[in-house]
């Protein structure tokens, strides 16, 4: 049990006294200064002569109630004496927050700036990508200061590290396509049109927008990261003043990366998903392994395959440039590295399917479907 | 709140008020016995003892890399040391099997180097925080009165105390910082680094506020540093960090009569010596302005 500080109000000489006693600290002090801010009756004296002990927090206690009573403080000890000159030199009104406005301001605060912000970004990106332009000239007419080094590197981090995750999972979503399109295509006693379904999908549409989902999420987030904790620990200054270019050396290397790994990444999961169906076809639906790959064949155009390879290295791009741009962003603290991380795989996968929606209404007016 | 239903709240952290220790009257308030750090293969501590006497300032001096943040983190319980005893204000920290288990938490304040401030809240609120966590009975008033004191006890404008960390200078921060770590009148203050990163004269305002405070709070301080100046300014003893141990503790002009090469190199290099002049300067200042009043100074010769 904790020992509390009490107070006794009694008639005393120099007219109405408050007797403190116990120790008057922070562990202490609490119920007796709530009891005295709900004293109503005048105090004349405030005798604190038997606690036993005193820190700031009791000091404070005491004087302030001295002030707001207008009393006499006595039985003043030499450390509460100093202890009292001390909070009362120290004394302050300021506000502990600063004031809050109301929701009618900071809704359309809020609104305005995210409008603000829109602009800006779009103004952003599209200036981070005329760098990227520029530079991959510039990198086009001096060859020699070609990252080489730091591509592959990339291209092993972005690439090959991504093969199990991505296999695995459109190994299963094959799986999945295949297994669920022959329940309701068993209704028709089209069960057979399964390979259709899952040979098409996975090369035309599924397999490029999941790699590129996964990668977002592996890759851009990384990027981002990277480049963004350089920034903060000065690094891309640094690189600035010895005059190489953060452009050339940090982005190039992780977009070309991106650029040039989608597609393979893309068709990679295609077969995997394919893979995937024919597997569960072999075991559900009786289909045999190698009569549903040979089907796929026949059955799939190979304009299927173009699109995929047209769309992969976009969506690479997209991923790559929002993943650099938020990371060159970074700004003052540890965490504006994790808010602009986020931002760059939220964007990256919201661009990657407006233009996915894109590329399925333009590939099909094409004639390719 | 109506003032029923608080006194009722009242009551109910009062019966649920943990124990807290009587303030501590031995003379040791950190014992430290034997301690042995190792992190891997590398032993930063072998055998150390430190003895720190209540009411000192006591400066722990070291080069980089001899383990000076990791002794104070052993003996405020965040590295667990590999073996040997510490004890803080008569409580075991190395006995202690959960951090819930050392009560005195709540006795001392730490600075951490960078301040450590939360960033999402105001100075002032963050002076609140070991306030609500420890004594959740006190009304929100006499709280915010207390943040509000504390600000301007560690010199800080009474403008900074609505700020947040972001908006303030290094020095402020430390200072912010050493206002929370005064949230809870500790006795014992630990402070790493505390004039690293400041101007000359920021810190030599901070060493004056470290003193004044220590003097009117009745303070124990534990203070590492690398500042010369800070060590002869205010240091009661110093310890000296070296050869995995605590190698020698003393008032300055001890040290110097031991013939360590790390210490008589730390004291007496350019940069010692030039401390020891600025202090042996003041010092003859301070007799001279005492000896006589009717004396006037001359300022032409109080800056050669």
């Amino acid at each position: 049990m904790r020992e509390w500080a009490d107070f006794d109000t009694i008639d005393a000489e120099g007219g109405r006294t408050l007797k403190i006693s116990g120790p008057l600290t922070v562990s202490s002090v609490g119920p007796l200064d709530h009891r005295l801010r709900e004293i109503d009756e005048p105090l004349d004296v405030i005798d604190i002569a038997d606690i036993t002990e005193i820190d700031t927090v009791g000091a404070w206690t005491v004087s302030r109630a001295a002030g707001h009573f207008d009393a006499e403080l006595r039985g003043v000890s030499e450390k509460a004496e100093r202890l009292i000159s001390a909070v009362q030199d120290a004394k302050s009104e300021a506000a502990i927050a600063p004031p809050r406005p109301g929701p009618v301001e900071r809704v359309p605060a809020a609104v305005g700036e995210a409008v603000d912000n829109f602009g800006s970004g779009i103004k952003g990106v599209v200036g981070f990508f005329g760098a990227v332009v520029s530079s991959s000239f510039t990198l086009i007419r001096h060859p020699r200061r070609f990252p080489f080094t730091a591509m592959v590197r990339q291209f092993e981090v972005v690439g090959v590290a991504a093969l199990p995750i991505v296999g695995l999972m459109s190994f299963l979503i094959g799986i999945v396509i295949a297994q669920q399109g022959a329940v309701q295509l068993q209704q028709f006693g089209a069960e057979i049109y399964t390979i259709n379904l899952t040979g098409r999908l996975s090369l035309r549409e599924l397999g490029v927008l999941m790699t590129a989902i996964m990668v977002a999420g592996r890759s851009g987030s990384a990027f981002a990261a990277q480049i963004g904790t350089m920034r903060l620990t000065e690094e891309v200054d640094a690189m600035r003043t010895i005059g190489v270019s953060p452009m050339e050396r940090l982005v190039m290397p992780r977009i070309l990366a991106v650029v040039f790994l989608m597609p393979v990444l893309g068709f990679y999961s295609s077969v995997l998903a394919i893979i995937g169906g024919a597997f569960i076809a072999n075991f559900a639906l009786d289909i045999p392994f190698w009569t549903f790959l040979l089907r796929v064949r026949e059955v799939v155009p190979i304009t299927d395959l173009y699109i995929s390879l047209i769309k992969a290295p976009v969506f690479g791009l997209i991923i790559g440039i929002a993943g650099c741009y938020q990371g060159m962003q970074v700004k003052g603290n540890a965490e504006d590295v994790g808010l602009r991380t986020t931002i760059a795989v939220v964007q990256g996968i919201f661009m990657v399917i407006v233009l996915d929606a894109f590329f399925a209404v333009f590939f099909s007016n094409l004639g390719w479907d | 709140m109506s003032s029923a239903r608080a006194r009722k709240l009242m009551k109910r952290a009062m019966n649920e008020a943990e124990y807290v220790p009587p303030m501590f009257t031995g003379e040791y308030p950190i014992v430290v016995k034997g301690l042995v750090n190792k992190f891997g293969s590398q032993t930063v501590h072998d055998n150390l003892d430190l003895n720190v006497r209540r009411g000192e300032i006591i400066g722990v001096v070291g080069g980089s890399g001899t383990g000076k943040s990791v002794l104070m983190r052993s003996i405020i319980g965040l590295q667990v040391p590999d073996e040997g005893s510490i004890e803080v204000l008569g409580r075991s920290i190395t006995e202690a099997e959960e951090d819930a288990d050392i009560d005195i938490r709540s006795r001392w304040g730490v600075l951490f180097q960078g301040g450590a401030l939360f960033s999402t809240l105001t100075v002032a609120e963050n002076v609140e925080v070991p306030l609500r966590q420890f004594f959740p009975e006190l009304t929100p008033e006499l709280r915010h009165e207390i943040a509000r004191y504390k600000v301007r006890l560690s010199g800080l404008p009474e403008e900074a105390t609505s700020k947040f960390p972001s908006e303030l200078s290094g020095g402020m921060k430390k200072r912010a910082g050493l206002a929370r770590a005064l949230a809870l009148d500790p006795e014992l203050l630990f402070l790493d680094e505390p004039t690293a990163g400041l101007d000359p004269i920021g810190a030599a305002a901070f060493d004056t506020l470290t003193r004044e405070l220590t003097d009117t709070l009745g303070l124990t301080v534990f203070l590492i540093t690398h500042d010369l100046d800070t060590l002869y300014a205010i240091c009661d003893r110093v310890a000296v960090l070296a050869d995995k141990k605590v190698t020698a503790v003393g008032t300055i002009p001890e040290l110097l009569e031991t013939n360590h090469p790390w210490i008589q190199e730390y004291f007496n290099g350019p940069r010692g010596r030039a401390a020891q002049a600025t202090d042996l300067r003041e010092e003859t200042q301070a007799r001279g302005l005492a000896d006589e009043h009717a004396q006037v100074d001359n300022p032409t010769m109080d800056k050669a």
